[in-house]
């Protein structure tokens, strides 16, 4: 199997490497690990806000004993004008092992790996990928589904902002599941359909969720659909996930959100808390997750 | 100037329809003869032995930025007629969006002096209106008074309706073209790349085809309307060519030009966010890139223009979305159109001469150029047809080094550029 050295986008990854992080997952303990990364240094580079997978990532360095820094925007010379590549150059020269990053603009991990030796990981850029979410997304599946292939997934509400949605559905094509993008056509555009072979374009809720072994809810902002020809009640009334709609899925379909959840807007509460939620499992498999992505970019896993 | 005779090469002319083995004698910066190999033998002490080699009028680039004045650390008119010369270009038409933006007789007097150093013929494109603010039309007559070809607010397009019907009403009393760089910006802001599976996979906000035809079809409106020339700048989507097809048919004075890079590549070679891969207008889905080729082959197109574009590398290696639009073009432009249009596709080499020298000459009033008849300038491009090199972009004479063409094998290749007699790029 190919070393990983930088984990950019699901879509690079075969399917080897993704058993192999998951199978890593599974081993990993954040309360006991082994101090696989011991002396190594994390560099946080965060362009956007983020606290989950800022945190997560955090505590998974910190687990395997890396040391952790932060550099946020706001408070680094980024404002004073710095470029991308010389912050990346700058960070590596003080010695970072690893660059974890988040921005604002699609593709500026992969501008950043073209310019420094050191390994990079995607914690979201854009609307592009978010390579770590789907890895735990793929986890907490196969958690409770044993295997992906043959999997319904259907994936809920902003498609087209969302980085989540376009990192699941490269990773669960390569194992064959059949992916279905549901949502207005604003936001579920038919050429999100040509992402990856398996997935499918749909506006009818209803329709999508029958049968569903996984039902993926996705954030969507009111700001998102300003301007757009549906408002927020109408998309309520459409696309909401509420207990009547689960209904029509699998009665073992788990429900999944990447967070934040904002209720009342793309799901119900009684669905975000009932039985078939597995979305508070995410938050915790995102720290395994991620200390497997970060021993296998280190070249510790083995 | 002593004369020079460019012997036995095969005079390709869509003008006068020569298309044989031939010399050519030039003196005192004209075509002074074309006559059967072997009879003008001594008429000139130098002589450039062309056998096997293509002799075509010298090339015109009808879109070309050379960044001066203002922006000479991405180009300069030395830089950039250096490049345009190893591209076979004779001549050259450089857009206004300078700094400032060249909306004057005083900038297009300052672009044309000696002093700047170009190595072959630079012909201004002034600015419609005042620093191409949409607001106010310039001097159009004054302007071409002092050397101007055509007037275009390129880059910023002319949505105003009224404006654009002014401005193509003024500049058709003086014989000019209005070129248009068609773009509703009002549908692209944010955008980055075209519309598409490609924009959807990176998640970058894409351009709509209709962007552009919606301009086009304006446009052709307005040129009906008013009997003004339409200048139809890189054109990139089938719906717009569509469009310029009818226009033509129903004979009206609406012109097109192509780039290289739009009939060759298609957005999904971006890649992963290769910026060099980015331009505006966008590389456009493989069907919009077929049909250029079509427009190409049935006459829609009349033009191939580079819309040459130096950007540094730090306005260039930055975020996708941050990156300047566009790349240069002036050296890759001949070796793509043979090894694409001639190799590829079977177009005539005729054809790509025409679409290079003739037809530019003509849209731009350009007299006594993209001709080798007898009393022509003597401005003359010289290639190899069949020769294949690989193109680096190290040996590039352009200041920058934005193309995605480095490392790309081509056939056909420039072997020598003359303007107005003189040997200004000759191979090796």
């Amino acid at each position: 199997m190919k070393p990983l050295h930088s984990l950019l986008g699901t879509d690079q990854l075969t399917t080897a490497q993704i058993e192999s992080i998951l199978a890593l997952a599974r081993h990993m303990d954040p309360r006991r690990a082994k101090q696989l990364l011991r002396g190594k240094r994390v560099v946080l580079l965060f362009y956007e806000p983020s606290t989950r997978t800022r945190t997560s990532f955090e505590f998974a360095a910190q687990a395997l004993g890396a040391t952790t820094t932060l550099i946020a925007a706001s408070s680094s010379s980024v404002e004073k004008g710095e470029s991308l590549i010389d912050t990346g150059r700058t960070v590596t020269a003080l010695g970072a092992d690893v660059i974890v990053m988040r921005h604002p603009n699609s593709g500026a991990p992969y501008l950043l790996s073209r310019y420094v030796p050191t390994s990079i990981v995607n914690a979201g850029d854009g609307m592009h990928q978010h390579p770590s979410q789907a890895l735990l997304d793929a986890l907490t599946i196969t958690n409770h589904k044993k295997k992906l292939t043959g999997l319904r997934v259907v994936i809920v509400g902003d498609v087209f902002h969302s980085r989540v949605a376009r990192s699941n559905a490269h990773l669960l094509s390569k194992f064959g599941a059949e992916i279905i993008f549901c949502g207005p056509p604003d936001l579920v555009p038919d050429v999100a359909a040509l992402i990856a072979p398996g997935v499918t374009a749909c506006h009818d809720l209803n329709a999508a969720l029958r049968d569903a072994d996984v039902v993926m809810s996705l954030r969507v902002q009111k700001e998102r659909l300003a301007g757009r020809e549906l408002g927020l009640e109408e998309y309520v009334e459409k696309y909401q996930i509420n207990c009547e709609r689960m209904k029509l899925a699998r009665p073992d379909a788990i429900l999944m959100h990447p967070g934040p959840i904002i209720r009342g807007s793309e799901l119900t509460s009684e669905v975000a808390d009932g039985p078939q939620s597995v979305v508070c499992e995410q938050v915790a498999n995102g720290v395994k997750i991620r200390m497997a992505i970060l021993a296998t970019v280190m070249g510790a896993s083995r | 100037m002593e004369a020079l005779l460019i012997e036995h090469g095969r005079v390709v002319d869509p003008v006068t329809g020569l298309d044989r083995e031939m010399d050519v004698l030039l003196r005192e910066g004209r075509v002074a003869a074309v006559a059967a190999p072997g009879k003008l033998a001594g008429a000139a002490r130098r002589t450039i032995q062309a056998e096997g080699l293509i002799v075509a009028p010298g090339f015109i680039d009808m879109h070309v930025h050379l960044r001066e004045p203002g922006q000479s650390h991405k180009e300069t008119i030395v830089t950039g007629t250096a490049a345009a010369a190893a591209g076979g270009f004779t001549s050259v038409c450089a857009m206004p969006n300078t700094t400032p933006v060249n909306d004057s007789v005083e900038i297009t007097r300052w672009m044309r002096a000696r002093e700047r150093g170009a190595t072959v013929n630079l012909f201004p494109i002034a600015a419609a209106t005042v620093a191409s603010q949409g607001k106010e039309l310039t001097d159009f007559a004054a302007l071409k008074e002092a050397g101007v070809v055509a007037v275009s607010d390129d880059g910023k397009p002319i949505l105003d309706d009224k404006l654009m019907h002014d401005a193509l009403r003024r500049a058709a009393k003086l014989k000019i073209p209005v070129v248009q760089h068609a773009e509703d910006s009002r549908l692209t802001a944010g955008c980055s790349m075209n519309a598409g599976a490609a924009s959807f996979r990176l998640g970058l906000h894409g351009m709509p085809n209709t962007a552009e035809a919606n301009v086009v079809e304006r446009d052709i409106a307005l040129s009906r309307d008013t009997e003004g020339h339409l200048h139809v700048a890189h054109i990139s989507t089938r719906e717009a060519l569509d469009a310029v097809r009818r226009a033509k048919k129903s004979g009206l004075r609406v012109t097109a030009e192509v780039t290289p890079h739009h009939f060759t590549l298609v957005d999904e070679n971006i890649g992963e966010f290769d910026t060099n891969y980015k331009m505006n207008p966008p590389l456009r889905s493989a069907a919009d890139r077929d049909a250029l080729i079509q427009g190409i082959v049935d006459g829609t197109i009349d033009a191939i223009a580079t819309d040459h574009a130096p950007h540094a590398f730090h306005e260039k290696q930055v975020e996708f979305e941050r990156a300047s639009f566009g790349i240069t073009g002036l050296e890759t432009a001949l070796p793509i159109a043979i090894t694409v249009l001639h190799h590829h596709f079977g177009l005539p080499l005729g054809r790509i001469v025409e679409l290079l020298s003739s037809n530019p000459a003509t849209i731009f009033n350009l007299e006594g150029r993209g001709t080798l008849a007898e009393g022509a300038h003597a401005d003359v491009t010289i290639f190899d047809a069949n020769r294949k090199w690989t193109f680096d972009v190290t040996q590039s004479r352009s200041k920058s080094r934005n193309t995605p063409f480095n490392g790309w094998i081509f056939t056909g290749r420039v072997v020598a550029t003359i303007v107005a007699g003189e040997v200004v790029y000759e191979e090796g």
